[in-house]
């Protein structure tokens, strides 16, 4: 009986604690409860919102950049598909050892080595640097097969830009290049970030930088769900790309390529330029370079030796190289002359071969001097003594004035970057300049007449100035790109349809110049040149001095080749309805009429003439072949 | 005669603790199955864990709770040898030495053994000498419960060990250990606990669990990513949940571990509260009814056995969800009766067995 007792009090015992037991874990259990509610309701949108992060990755778009043509649609820019060797520098810890490995997979050189290590010096940072493109299929093949022996390797599809047409125009079209950090903070500062996510890639210099708003289009955005490991399972959304607008040049590359191979080796500058448009028919700057070494990061050998050439190949000479423009300034002045009422047309002046004034002696270029010259005259034979009276006579701020309305001096506005101002000399000029002797002296004025002395202008001013007159003083804006088209619309739209102004001229003043120009042709210092041309011209030969010989006798074959003077032209054709209107210039030329006007007159003998124009693209077309 | 068999068949099946192990058992294979990417090898293997261990569920129930503690005895002493046997030459698995390697029968992990064979052995000592239970037999029982704990610490596995250390502790609290015991004991430990601390008796990765779970930011890549990743999943499941085979988290693979100790964050993700609390229903209604299989228990041994288990479920349950809700440290404990595993499959069916012997066997000792 006392042992039953015992039993049962032993089971309530027991049961007793049982039930503080479920009392315990009733208790867990609420606090499990309360924190499943915490989380599910009182939290979840702050955790439904990391879940989504998780699974939700957007993935830049990447918009094809804008096809390049001429204005006859010749492409001079495309873009190519093609396999990439990329190498993410964040995943790979021996770079050396990789490349070595790659080396016996696919063929990369000492120069893709090069040109690898000078990328990654630039952009430690980078999670992709292509080691070399265009891959094989072959080569895909192989590197694919090793790839899981090569961690941070990948093979990627990217669209590249080539430039076909390699030097020719290569400083009208100028080069992209990676996106560097200067002009990664810029973008962020202009708040573009976006348009250009997913971009590698920018217009580092000539149309390819000004028109890089046209060109580059803008980026689109795919939401796509991913796992854990990043691996895309389904796209969610998609905002497309929008393409980069083509543009087409106002350069005829058939006339450009003429132009550059009339060159030859010389240096130099070449615009020619439709005056009634102002559309730029061919832009030459030589020497020139290949943009496409510049395309994925150009190596060090290339570039230190475009850097370093004393030719300055990467000189934009056309709207960076200031020269006094010698006596192509003289049409100009004697515009000048007769609108401020200084000369007339038929007034003469006697040239005994010098001009003296003051202490100063002035020779004449012809010994003996020209004798009776008026003012056509005076431009037909490039008669000095005629521009030194007229230099001391004017006041040379109504002078520089006049020739601001012809471009010189001053920007003309073209639309590619780096573009010069050159000097236009003026009293203000010459007080700031020279503090030590302020004063714009008579002298000076003398040589600036001749276009000698403190004036220096680009050459693309000079055409400026020349289509300008040939226009009759309707002035159009010079530019390189005469039609943006857009991808989408299939829409173009001129870039300057209008002209800028118009220069208030009398006609028969401007008549009275282009009579000495087309003299100049006729029977003046580029006769010889242009004899046998098919069509008619004017024009007027220039050298300018690269080296003061005050006095002295400047014999060509004894000064050093880079101190020779530097030839220039200016022409343009025909003389009614003019169509083409040219500057050229050669870097230590010599004579205008011997080293500038020949290559003006094969630029004009081909514009003329489309079974020319048309060989030239031949020539071109034959030489990929045989490459 | 087909009632004959049938009630031979279920003569010692406790109808009620079957169905809800069989509920719980199932929603476990669809959870699995959306843990498993919608693939079915998972749960077919599962599956057939699942009907083995039903068929040794069914035979231990049809032993009585006197033959069972029988077992007692021997199943300590080969769980000792074996994990003195792990101590000598087991195999290193990620820095741990816990499995054995027997021939014949392959690897084993015999820590598994101890977590039923620590609370039959002391089922069944204390049975042994009931009614005359004095301090000198739970100084006994306790050393039995010290010595596997000490040696499954050493492979190291503090996770199994305490829950081995814990099935013993509840034992020893049945049997009427007394308060002012528990209480000094509980400040000893939390002085150990310390004092090991301290003094860098703890592995490295032990320590970073226990702060990881205080903080699951501080290591976002490891431990910290786990806790951090469920408790995502769980929470982007909102009230009702994504649906089932819904869980990005789970899907995508976000979710680490999701089949095995991790796979009450799909649950989480994919049924929202609403099932959640209706899966903590349900093991409220498993243990309730494992307790009062303890308390209408005839024997000690049978009072002591049940009432055990029952808290081991809940232990199991409580650590398992509290863990991957971020509430506990990271501990390798499954989730009973749903985490994908033939182990502890195996050794929660003997013990449903068990349970259901106790059950069952009642008018055989009482009459």
């Amino acid at each position: 009986m006392a042992e039953l007792r015992n039993r049962e009090q032993e089971v309530f015992w027991f049961q007793r604690r049982v039930f503080i037991a479920a009392a315990v874990m009733l208790a867990c259990f609420v606090l499990l409860a309360g924190r499943f509610a915490y989380l599910q309701v009182i939290k979840r949108e702050h955790f439904a919102a990391l879940a989504e992060a998780n699974r939700i990755d957007v993935q830049p778009e990447v918009p094809n950049r804008g096809i390049i043509t001429d204005r006859n649609g010749i492409v001079l820019v495309s873009n190519y598909s093609a396999y990439t060797l990329e190498l993410n520098p964040q995943k790979i810890e021996n770079i050396d050892a990789t490349i070595d490995r790659l080396a016996t997979l696919v063929d990369v050189t000492a120069r893709d080595r090069r040109r690898f290590k000078r990328l990654l010096e630039e952009f430690r940072s980078a999670e992709s640097l292509p080691l070399k493109s265009r891959l094989s299929d072959d080569e895909v093949a192989r590197v694919a097969a090793n790839r899981f022996q090569l961690p941070g390797v990948e093979i990627k599809a990217r669209l590249f830009r080539q430039y076909p047409m390699g030097e020719v125009a290569s400083h009208v079209i100028g080069y992209i290049g990676r996106i560097n950090q200067k002009e990664k903070e810029r973008i962020e500062e202009q708040g573009l970030a976006v348009e250009y996510k997913g971009s590698d890639y920018i217009g580092k210099s000539g149309i390819e930088l000004s028109y890089e708003k046209e060109l580059r289009g803008n980026s689109g955005a795919v939401e796509v769900e991913v796992d854990a490991s990043r691996r895309v399972m389904r796209q969610l959304s998609r905002k497309p790309s929008i393409p980069g607008n083509n543009l087409q040049l106002s350069l005829d590359i058939r006339l450009q390529k003429i132009a550059e191979e009339a060159f030859g080796d010389k240096r130099g500058a070449l615009i020619a330029i439709e005056p009634a448009t102002g559309d730029i028919l061919a832009f030459v700057s030589k020497p020139g370079y290949d943009p496409n070494l510049f395309v994925d990061g150009i190596d060090p050998q290339s570039w230190e030796a475009l850097r370093d050439s004393p030719d300055k190949p990467m000189l934009n000479r056309p709207i960076q190289g200031t020269y006094p423009p010698g006596s192509t300034y003289k049409p100009f002045m004697a515009l000048m002359a007769q609108e401020l009422g200084i000369r007339t047309a038929s007034q003469t002046i006697s040239d005994p071969g010098f001009f003296r004034l003051g202490g100063g002696y002035w020779r004449d270029d012809k010994a003996g001097g020209h004798g009776l010259v008026n003012l056509p005259r005076s431009i037909a034979v490039s008669c000095d003594t005629y521009y030194y009276l007229l230099g001391a006579e004017l006041d040379v701020d109504e002078w520089s004035k006049f020739m601001s309305q012809f471009g010189f001096g001053r920007k003309t506005g073209i639309d590619i970057e780096g573009e010069l101002a050159g000097i236009l000399p003026t009293r203000e000029w010459k007080a700031k300049r020279f503090p030590k002797d302020p004063k714009l002296h008579v002298g000076d004025q003398v040589s600036l007449a001749i276009g000698q002395g403190f004036n220096t202008f680009t050459p693309l001013q000079l055409a400026f100035a020349t289509a300008t007159l040939a226009n009759r003083g309707v002035a159009f804006k010079p530019h390189l790109v005469k039609r943006i088209q857009d991808v989408k619309t299939g829409e173009g739209r001129l870039t300057q349809p209008q002209p800028m102004y118009t220069i208030p001229l009398k006609a028969n003043h401007l008549d009275a110049v282009k009579e000495g120009l087309q003299g100049v042709v006729l029977e003046g210092t580029a006769a010889t040149v242009f004899k046998g041309a098919k069509y008619t011209s004017g024009g007027k030969t220039g050298t300018a001095q690269v080296f003061g010989l005050r006095g002295g006798e400047y014999v060509e074959s004894q000064v050093s080749e880079r101190l020779r003077d530097h030839a220039w032209y200016m022409a343009y054709a025909p003389l009614e309805t003019p169509q083409i209107a040219l500057a050229v210039f050669v870097e230590n030329g010599g004579f205008g009429a011997k080293a500038a006007a020949p290559i003006a007159r094969k630029v004009m003998d081909a514009f003329f003439d489309k079974s020319l124009l048309d060989a030239a693209m031949k020539t071109r077309a034959d030489a990929k072949v045989s490459q | 005669m087909i009632q004959v068999i049938w009630n031979k068949l279920t003569d010692h099946i406790d109808p009620i603790l079957f169905a809800l192990v069989t509920i719980i058992t199932v929603l476990g294979l669809l959870v699995l199955y959306s843990a498993a990417n919608e693939t079915m090898s998972r749960v077919v293997s599962q599956s057939q864990k699942v009907v083995i261990a039903v068929i040794i569920m069914f035979v231990i129930a049809n032993l009585s709770p006197s033959f069972i503690a029988r077992f007692a005895i021997p199943m300590y002493i080969a769980g000792i040898i074996l994990l003195l046997g792990v101590a000598l030459g087991g195999e290193v698995i990620k820095g741990a030495r816990r499995w054995l390697k027997l021939p014949l029968i392959g690897n084993i992990q015999p820590s598994e053994i101890m977590k039923l064979a620590v609370p039959l052995i002391l089922a069944w000592y204390f049975d042994k000498h009931e009614g005359a239970i004095s301090w000198k037999n739970f100084l006994v029982a306790g050393l039995l419960v010290a010595i596997p704990f000490a040696l499954i610490v050493r492979q190291p596995d503090l996770g199994t060990a305490l829950l081995v250390g814990a099935c013993g502790f509840f034992i020893l609290y049945l049997a009427g250990l007394d308060w002012r015991i528990m209480i000094g004991g509980a400040v000893v430990a939390a002085l150990a606990f310390a004092g090991a601390w301290e003094f860098n008796l703890l592995h490295d990765y032990q320590k970073e669990r226990v702060l990881t779970a205080f903080d699951p930011g501080r290591d976002s890549q490891d431990a910290g990513w786990h806790t951090i990743q469920a408790a995502i999943a769980i929470g982007s499941g909102g009230l009702v949940g994504k649906g089932w085979l819904a869980g990005t988290q789970t899907h995508l693979e976000f979710l680490p571990e999701k089949h095995t100790d991790f796979i009450v964050a799909v649950y989480g993700e994919e049924f929202g509260l609403i099932g959640a609390l209706l899966l903590f229903a349900l093991y409220i209604l498993l243990i309730g009814r494992c307790m009062l299989i303890a308390m209408r228990a005839q024997s000690l041994f049978g009072r002591l056995i049940a009432g055990t288990l029952g808290l081991m479920f809940f232990t199991y349950t409580f650590v398992n969800v509290g863990m991957v809700a971020g509430l506990l440290p990271v501990v390798g404990v499954p989730l009973p009766f749903v985490s994908f595993g033939g182990t502890a499959m195996m050794t929660l069916f003997v013990a449903v067995g068990i349970l259901m012997s106790v059950a069952t066997h009642r008018k055989l000792v009482g009459s």
